[in-house]
C-alpha cells in the first residue's frame, strides 16, 4: 500500500519536473539558435566574398596570394594587375608590432592590476583601462595623424633611421613624414592593449587563492607565486585574450588607412608608407574601376578572413598545447 | 490650409514678378516657373558636389512644397552602379561613365554637367607662399624626378623665390575619388611619361608618396607636414588657408584657381554632343588648366512617371539657372552660358512613352 501511494506521488512530482523540462527544452533550443546563428554568419560571409571573388580567382587563382603588383589602370606600359601580396604584408607585419607591443604590456598591466595594485588605485587603473577600450578607432587615427606623427617622428623614427637604420635596411629613413606600419603598429597597439589587459586581468582573478597560498606557504617570493602558480594556471585565458586583440589589430581600418600611407609599392623600411588589407579594401571598393578590380577586392577581403580563420586555429592549438600539461610550475 | 495659403501666396507673388518682367521687357524667359507637382525623387553618387546638392534641394523644397529630393553622397562609382541598377531616379558622378558601359549597360543615360570643380596642388614651405607651377614641374614631382624644393626645374619657374633644401613629400588621395581623376588626367595630358607609366583613373598606382583618406585628410596631412605637396578640390584649400598657386595653362599664362578660370576652362573647348568631355588644360588661354565637370545622371526615355521626369527636369533647370548663385557662394564654379545651353537642350529630350516632359526655354 505504502508503495501504491508513493508511486503516484512520484508521477506527479516527475511531471512537474517534465514540465519544468519543457522550458528547459526551449531554453536550449533557443539558445542554440542563437548559436547556430553565429556558424550561419560565418558561412554567409564566407559564401558571399567567395563567390564575389570568382572573376579574381578564375584569373590569377592562388597567385594572387604572392603578386606583388598592384595596379588598377591600364597603361601603354603597365597591364592592369592584381597581386594581394603589399596588403598582407601590411597587415601581417603591422599586427605584428602591435602585438610585440602590446602583448607584454598588457599582460603586465593585467598582473598589476590584479596581484600588486593597492586597492585605493586598482577601481580607478581598471575604469582607465576599459575607457581605452571604448574610445572609437577613428578618435585613434585622428590622434595618431594630429599628434602622435609629429612627435613619433621626431623621437622614435627618425633617430632609429639615423642610428640602427644605418645597418639595418628595414629601419632605415629617411623619414619626411611619419606615415607606415611602424606608427599604425603602435597605435595598433594603444588599440588592443586594453582588451589584453582587461582579459588578463580579469583571468587572473579568477585563479583560486589556494594555488597563491600554497606557493607563499612553500616560502616563495611574489615574483615566484605570480609566474609559477598564477600565470601558468591562467594562461589560456591570456592567449585568448591576446588572440582577441590580435583580431581587432587585423581588421582595423579606419586607424589604420589614416597612418598606413595608404602605397601598394613594397618598401624595405617599416617607417616608409605601406597599406593593409583593411584599408585597401575601404579605400577603393566604393569606386572601383573595373569588375576585376571590385573581384579582387573581394578576394583580397576572403583572404583576411582566411588569415582570421587561420591564426585563430594556430591560437586554439597553442592554447590545447599548453593546457594539457599540468597547471603551475616545477619551482 | 497652411500649404494652400503658401501656394496663393507664391502664386501672387508670381503673377506680380512676371507683371514686372512683362512691364521691363527684355527678360521674357523670366516667366518660367517650376510646375508644382507631387513626386519623390532620389539619387546617389559623387561626395565632391555633395554640399550643393544639398543646398540646392533644401532650397528647391521651398520652391516647389511638392517635390521631395534626396541625394546619398556614396562615392561616383557606387552612384553609377545604384543608376545602372534602378535603384535611384538620378546619379551623381564626376567621371562620366565608359563609353562601352553606356552601350552596353546603360544605353539611355544622359550626362548633365552642373558645375565645374577646380583641383589645386597645394604645398607646404615654410616661409613661402608665392610659388608657381608649370607643367613639367608637377609631373616631375608626381613622378618622382624632382625630388627637393631647391631643384633648378622649380627655381627656373620662380626666379624670385629663395627655395629651401627640402625633400619634397608627396601626398596623394587614398580613397578612389573623382578628384584623382582630375587630376591623372591632367597629369596623363601633359606628361607622356606619366601617360606611358600611371594613367589616370580614380585610383591608379603611384609612383612615390604617401596617401591620406579623403580631401580633409589631404589638406591637413600637407598642412602638418613640412615640404609636402598634395592635391585638394579648391574648397578645401582655402578653407585650410593652403596656397591656391598658379599654374602655367596651355597657352603659357600662370592662372591661379578662382571661380571665373575655373568655368572658363569649359569655355571654348569642343564639346561633344553627349557633353563629356575632359576640360582639363584647356586651351582657352583665361582659363585655370586642372578643371573637370561633375554630372548628373538622368534617363532619355526610360522614366515611367510623369510628375518624376516632370519634377526631375525642373529641378535641374532651376538648378542650372536659379542655382548659379548657391553654387558660386559655396565656391562650385557655374557652367559657361554656351554649354549650359546645351545641358537644357539636353533635359529637353527627355520623353515619357514618346511624349517631352520639358519645353523650359534654353538660355
Amino acid at each position: 500500500m505504502a508503495d501504491a501511494k508513493a508511486v503516484p506521488r512520484i508521477t506527479a512530482s516527475s511531471r512537474w519536473a517534465r514540465q519544468t523540462r519543457h522550458g528547459d527544452v526551449f531554453f536550449w533550443l533557443l539558445t542554440l539558435f542563437f548559436a547556430l546563428v553565429i556558424i550561419g554568419l560565418v558561412v554567409v560571409v564566407g559564401v558571399v566574398t567567395y563567390n564575389g571573388s570568382a572573376e579574381a580567382r578564375a584569373a590569377y587563382g592562388w597567385s594572387f596570394l604572392w603578386g606583388t603588383d598592384w595596379n588598377p589602370i591600364e597603361t601603354e606600359l603597365y597591364p592592369v594587375s592584381f597581386g594581394a601580396w603589399p596588403a598582407i604584408r601590411g597587415t601581417l607585419l603591422s599586427s605584428l608590432i602591435a602585438l610585440i607591443l602590446a602583448a607584454p604590456t598588457g599582460v603586465a598591466i593585467g598582473i598589476f592590476l590584479s596581484e600588486l595594485c593597492p586597492l585605493r588605485l586598482r577601481q580607478p587603473l581598471g575604469f582607465m583601462v576599459e575607457l581605452l577600450a571604448a574610445i572609437p578607432s577613428v578618435i585613434y587615427g585622428l590622434w595618431g595623424v594630429a599628434v602622435f606623427a609629429n612627435w613619433f617622428n621626431n623621437w622614435v623614427a627618425n633617430p632609429i633611421a639615423n642610428t640602427a637604420g644605418q645597418f639595418v635596411p628595414w629601419l632605415s629613413g629617411p623619414i619626411a613624414v611619419s606615415r607606415g606600419l611602424a606608427i599604425t603598429g603602435t597605435i595598433l597597439a594603444i588599440m588592443i592593449l586594453p582588451t589584453v589587459s582587461a582579459i588578463t586581468r580579469d583571468v587572473l582573478q579568477a585563479v583560486p587563492n589556494h594555488q597563491r597560498e600554497a606557493m607563499f606557504s612553500l616560502g616563495a617570493t611574489r615574483w615566484e607565486v605570480i609566474w609559477g602558480a598564477v600565470v601558468p594556471y591562467a594562461r589560456a585565458g591570456i592567449v585568448g585574450g591576446i588572440m582577441l586583440g590580435l583580431g581587432r589589430a587585423l581588421g582595423e581600418t579606419m586607424a589604420a588607412t589614416m597612418l598606413v600611407g595608404n602605397s601598394t609599392r613594397i618598401e624595405q623600411s617599416i617607417f616608409m608608407p605601406a597599406t593593409t588589407a583593411a584599408a585597401l579594401i575601404a579605400s577603393e571598393l566604393p569606386n572601383s574601376v573595373s569588375l576585376i578590380h571590385e573581384s579582387s577586392l573581394i578576394a583580397l577581403a576572403l583572404a583576411l578572413f582566411g588569415i582570421t580563420l587561420l591564426l585563430n586555429v594556430i591560437a586554439r592549438y597553442l592554447v590545447w598545447q599548453t593546457a594539457r600539461g599540468p597547471a603551475g610550475e616545477k619551482v | 490650409m497652411v500649404r494652400t495659403t503658401i501656394v496663393r501666396v507664391f502664386a501672387m507673388a508670381l503673377a506680380v514678378v512676371t507683371l514686372l518682367t512683362l512691364v521691363s521687357g527684355p527678360a521674357q524667359a523670366q516667366s518660367w516657373a517650376p510646375r508644382q507637382v507631387q513626386a519623390t525623387l532620389k539619387g546617389s553618387g559623387a561626395t565632391f558636389p555633395a554640399p550643393l546638392y544639398a543646398a540646392w534641394i533644401d532650397t528647391y523644397k521651398k520652391v516647389v512644397p511638392g517635390v521631395s529630393i534626396s541625394y546619398q553622397p556614396v562615392g561616383s562609382g557606387q552612384g553609377i552602379r545604384d543608376f545602372i541598377a534602378y535603384l535611384t531616379d538620378f546619379g551623381g558622378t564626376d567621371a562620366a561613365i565608359a563609353a562601352q558601359r553606356v552601350q552596353t549597360e546603360a544605353p539611355d543615360a544622359l550626362h548633365i554637367p552642373m558645375v565645374i570643380g577646380a583641383v589645386v596642388p597645394t604645398y607646404n614651405v615654410p616661409g613661402i607662399t608665392e610659388l608657381r607651377f608649370n607643367p613639367e614641374i608637377l609631373a616631375g614631382i608626381y613622378l618622382g624626378a624632382i625630388r627637393n624644393w631647391n631643384d633648378p626645374r622649380i627655381a627656373a619657374a620662380n626666379p624670385n623665390v629663395r627655395l629651401p633644401n627640402l625633400p619634397i613629400t608627396v601626398v596623394y588621395r587614398s580613397d578612389s575619388s573623382g578628384t584623382t581623376s582630375i587630376w591623372t588626367d591632367y597629369l596623363s595630358k601633359i606628361s607622356t611619361d606619366w601617360r606611358s607609366r600611371v594613367g589616370s583613373g580614380t585610383t591608379v598606382r603611384w609612383p612615390v608618396g604617401v596617401g591620406a583618406p579623403g580631401n580633409a585628410g589631404v589638406a591637413s596631412t600637407v598642412k602638418n607636414t613640412r615640404g609636402a605637396i598634395g592635391y585638394v578640390e579648391q574648397v578645401f584649400a582655402t578653407a585650410n588657408r593652403l596656397p591656391l598657386p598658379p599654374v602655367q595653362n596651355a597657352s603659357g599664362n600662370f592662372v591661379a584657381a578662382s571661380l571665373e578660370a575655373t568655368s572658363a576652362a569649359a569655355d571654348g573647348v569642343p564639346i561633344p554632343a553627349n557633353l563629356v568631355a575632359s576640360i582639363t588644360n584647356s586651351p582657352n588661354p583665361n582659363a585655370y588648366p586642372i578643371a573637370g565637370f561633375t554630372y548628373i545622371l538622368v534617363r532619355q526615355n526610360t522614366y515611367k512617371d510623369v510628375p518624376k521626369a516632370q519634377a526631375l527636369t525642373d529641378f535641374l533647370y532651376w538648378s542650372l539657372t536659379e542655382g548659379t548663385g548657391a553654387a558660386t557662394r559655396l565656391g562650385y564654379a557655374p557652367l559657361p552660358a554656351s554649354l549650359r545651353v546645351r545641358a537644357i537642350q539636353s533635359l529637353q529630350s527627355i520623353t515619357v512613352n514618346g511624349q517631352r516632359v520639358f519645353d523650359g526655354p534654353a538660355r
